[in-house]
């Protein structure tokens, strides 16, 4: 037995590999394997949804019916269209404003938590409610709350003698956005606010005790160890911030549906509302299409600005 | 035990009056009567399934199920339905054409059938037949129903009415003992009642029921049009200025608020005290009597057909739903069946009786049936297909037609003015520009 063994090996160190040999071999080969079933997993999920997409903009598609190539035909209605215009006015603002209040109160919520509180598990708890109701079900909770004329709110101010008439939330152009701007914040902070509190936990105490003992004042622990340590997580809560805002649909169609007049149509409902209802897929679709350069700016400024230092890729700081 | 003949049938067929004669057993030997005598035979091994909108009046839904069941029982045929909510009938229905899948028939909304013609089965016959056989259909039935070259592309079964809906005493009140018939008392009637603190109002949110129904109104009352009979886009013009106008002079009397209504949003106002007047179907009145505490509120309103305007003609837009069958379908005969035996005077009066006044046929004869005189306060709703125009206007009551409607192009052009975000020239050009794109 050790005989054959001994032979075997003999004659393979002597034959030259052949290309299969190699290749089967090869470690590249292997993970080309390996990595195919994640590659089609996006590319049938993700890449061709979105190619199909910016394809179907570049077409008159009806629903139900393909279309023609009509090369940038909605494009061009849609640069001197008002309305969508005033849609992306809309989104930039909503989603400005909210992921500003979201990464504010967020940060300030989970600066909070981590503290040593009383009943520290339950207010966590309590803190993502918000975020475990279905969108559509708090929507709903808003549109009561917002009603023109049942409003909480309103009535509780009435009887408060504060105000004589009701307040318009839904029916002012302003009131509106402010409105669903609120609801945006409402439900998104928990988000923000846990992920910041994970952030927050890695941190070393031994950091803290040895800022404590040089002296560095509360605000001084904060600027130069929590902020540069947390920014890896604010560039990704952020982004991902940014991008459900900015993308939100649920919460304005529910409250809303874009009125009044448009004041609180978003990108992403108006696209809606032309493709889906209105039935004119390609319309819509370049409206969706349009979306894609705001949100790669938006991931862009997250991941350069915020991870501009090299030692968070585990290089030294210049 | 009842027999029949099918004399005695083509009699009772005639005689709409005979709403809810038959019941129990003998309706079953009407049924498989009518099976046998139908000109059309179901398949052998049929089955079918139809797609509706979601029903607002839950009686209505029931005699529904109940007549399809009843149709199962006649001819072995097994029903399966299916619902959706108003604004997914047309994209499912859409996607089923497309691919050819999908149930066999669609229940939907007015120009749906015109968006896929040639995807729908020719039912000129069971038309002409149920025409014939009830008095025959009303103008905009015909319009709705028919595709190119004079063919039926579609069963137009019945309206659903959007009127006025007031309180009495309050108006009585206000001096206005009948309510205003043409649109300058009825703005006098807004002024009126907002006056004595007990206003009125209709939505100028996005709610594609209520809202596209009395900006269309307002705007056709003036003489302004989407487009012309050749579907040229004629929003532009003094008409419509005049419309906007108006519209803007109505909506100083609303309660503070429309601006942000959808549909249900003058139900709940309406049921809860908040205002006195709006525009509606018939659900606010029969919620109103569902509810013991709203009793008092389903005695003190009623409804009203909608002021006639400059032009001297109703200009009411109500919501047609078109019930076709697809081509793709493996038992067209059965499809047709189901169509005749539906619009039959023995099911569609017990149906028509069961909606409460939320629909209304588009076959004359059925202006007999007792729903519409047993209360008086469903009277109205009996002549609104008679009085309605088409989505498009004077145009055609295709896809285009139904995208203006659905991108709600008119109806932010009314907000606009009304909320004083634009004056009517600058709202007006924004509207021709849509409709441009939309009319292209």
């Amino acid at each position: 037995m050790a005989d054959i063994a001994l032979k075997s090996s003999g004659r393979t160190a002597l034959r030259e590999p052949t290309a299969w040999g190699r290749l089967k071999t090869n470690n590249n080969w292997l993970s080309i394997w390996f990595m195919l079933p994640a590659a089609a997993f996006l590319i049938l999920f993700l890449a061709y949804p979105l190619g199909l997409g910016v394809w179907l903009s570049f077409t008159d598609a009806k629903i139900g019916r393909g279309g023609e190539f009509i090369g940038i035909e909605n494009y061009e209605w849609l640069w001197d269209d008002s309305i969508f215009w005033l849609s992306v006015f809309n989104t930039l603002l909503y989603t400005t404003v909210a992921s500003a209040i979201k990464f504010a109160v967020g940060l300030y919520l989970a600066l909070l938590l981590n503290e040593n509180l009383p009943f520290k598990a339950i207010l966590r708890a309590v803190v993502l409610i918000p975020f475990i109701v279905p969108t559509v079900l708090s929507a709903i909770a808003f549109w009561w709350i917002y009603d023109s004329q049942f409003s909480i709110v309103s009535w509780t101010l009435r009887h408060l003698g504060l105000i004589s008439s009701n307040v318009d939330f839904l029916g002012d152009v302003w009131n509106a956005r402010w409105s669903v701007i609120f609801a945006n914040i409402w439900r998104g902070v928990p988000f923000v606010a846990i992920t910041l509190l994970a952030g927050l936990q890695t941190v070393s105490p031994s950091l803290y005790e040895a800022a404590t003992i040089d002296g560095a004042s509360a605000w001084q622990r904060f600027r130069y160890i929590t902020y540069p340590l947390l920014t890896p997580i604010i560039a990704v809560v952020m982004t991902f911030s940014v991008l459900f805002t900015f993308t939100d649909f649920q919460l304005i169609w529910v409250l809303t549906r874009g009125g009044p007049v448009n004041a609180t149509q978003l990108m992403a409902t108006l696209s809606y509302q032309r493709a889906i209802i209105a039935g004119q897929l390609g319309e819509g679709a370049a409206i969706s299409t349009a979306m894609i350069p705001f949100l790669l700016a938006a991931i862009l400024i997250s991941w350069f600005g915020l991870q501009r230092r090299k030692w968070q890729q585990g290089e030294s700081n210049d | 035990m009842t027999y029949f003949t099918r004399r005695t049938l083509v009699k009772g067929g005639t005689a709409a009056a005979a709403a809810g004669a038959l019941t129990g057993p003998a309706l079953l030997d009407w049924a498989k009567a009518w099976a046998q005598s139908s000109q059309w035979k179901p398949e052998k091994g049929a089955q079918l399934s139809i797609l509706r909108w979601k029903y607002f009046v839950q009686s209505e839904d029931d005699a529904f199920v109940a007549l399809m069941d009843s149709f199962t029982k006649a001819t072995g045929v097994k029903i399966t339905i299916a619902r959706e909510s108003y604004e997914d009938v047309q994209p499912k229905a859409s996607v089923a054409a497309n691919t050819g899948a999908g149930p066999d028939l669609f229940w939907g909304l007015y120009s749906l059938p015109h968006l896929f013609p040639q995807k729908c089965l020719d039912v000129s016959d069971v038309a002409d037949y149920l025409g014939k056989k009830y008095g025959g259909w009303v103008p905009t039935a015909v319009t709705y129903g028919k595709g190119t070259g004079n063919k039926w592309i579609a069963i137009p079964v019945c309206y659903a009415g959007n009127l006025l809906n007031y309180r009495l005493e309050a108006s009585k009140k206000a001096g206005f003992s009948k309510f205003p018939t043409t649109t300058d008392e009825f703005l006098a009637y807004a002024k009126a009642m907002k006056a004595q603190g007990t206003p009125g109002g209709m939505a100028l949110g996005h709610a594609s029921g209520d809202g596209n129904a009395w900006v269309y109104w307002c705007l056709w009352a003036f003489g302004g049009n989407v487009v012309d009979k050749s579907d040229k886009v004629i929003i532009s013009s003094p008409e419509t200025e005049k419309a906007l106008n108006y519209a803007k002079a109505l909506y100083e009397n609303y309660v503070p608020g429309t601006a942000s209504w959808n549909d249900s949003f003058n139900n709940k106002a309406f049921l809860g005290g908040e205002i006195h007047w709006t525009n509606n179907g018939i659900s606010i009145y029969v919620a109103a009597q569902n509810d013991a505490s709203k009793k008092q509120i389903a005695e003190d309103m009623d409804h009203a057909l909608y002021p006639v305007g400059p032009v001297g003609k109703p200009t009411e837009f109500h919501l047609l739903f078109p019930l076709m069958a697809m081509t793709y379908t493996k038992y067209p005969q059965t499809c047709k069946a189901l169509m005749a035996y539906m619009l039959e005077a023995d099911q569609f009066n017990k149906w028509l009786t069961a909606s409460r006044g939320y629909l209304t046929h588009c076959l004359n004869a059925y202006d007999s049936n007792p729903v519409w005189t047993a209360d008086k306060k469903t009277t109205p709703f009996r002549d609104v297909a008679k009085r309605t125009l088409t989505a498009g206007g004077l145009g055609s009551v295709g896809e285009k037609a139904a995208s203006a409607i659905a991108d709600f192009v008119v109806l932010d052009m009314f907000a606009a003015v009304c909320t004083g975000r634009e004056d009517p020239k600058g709202a007006i050009k924004i509207a021709d520009r849509q409709l441009r794109r939309i009319y292209r």
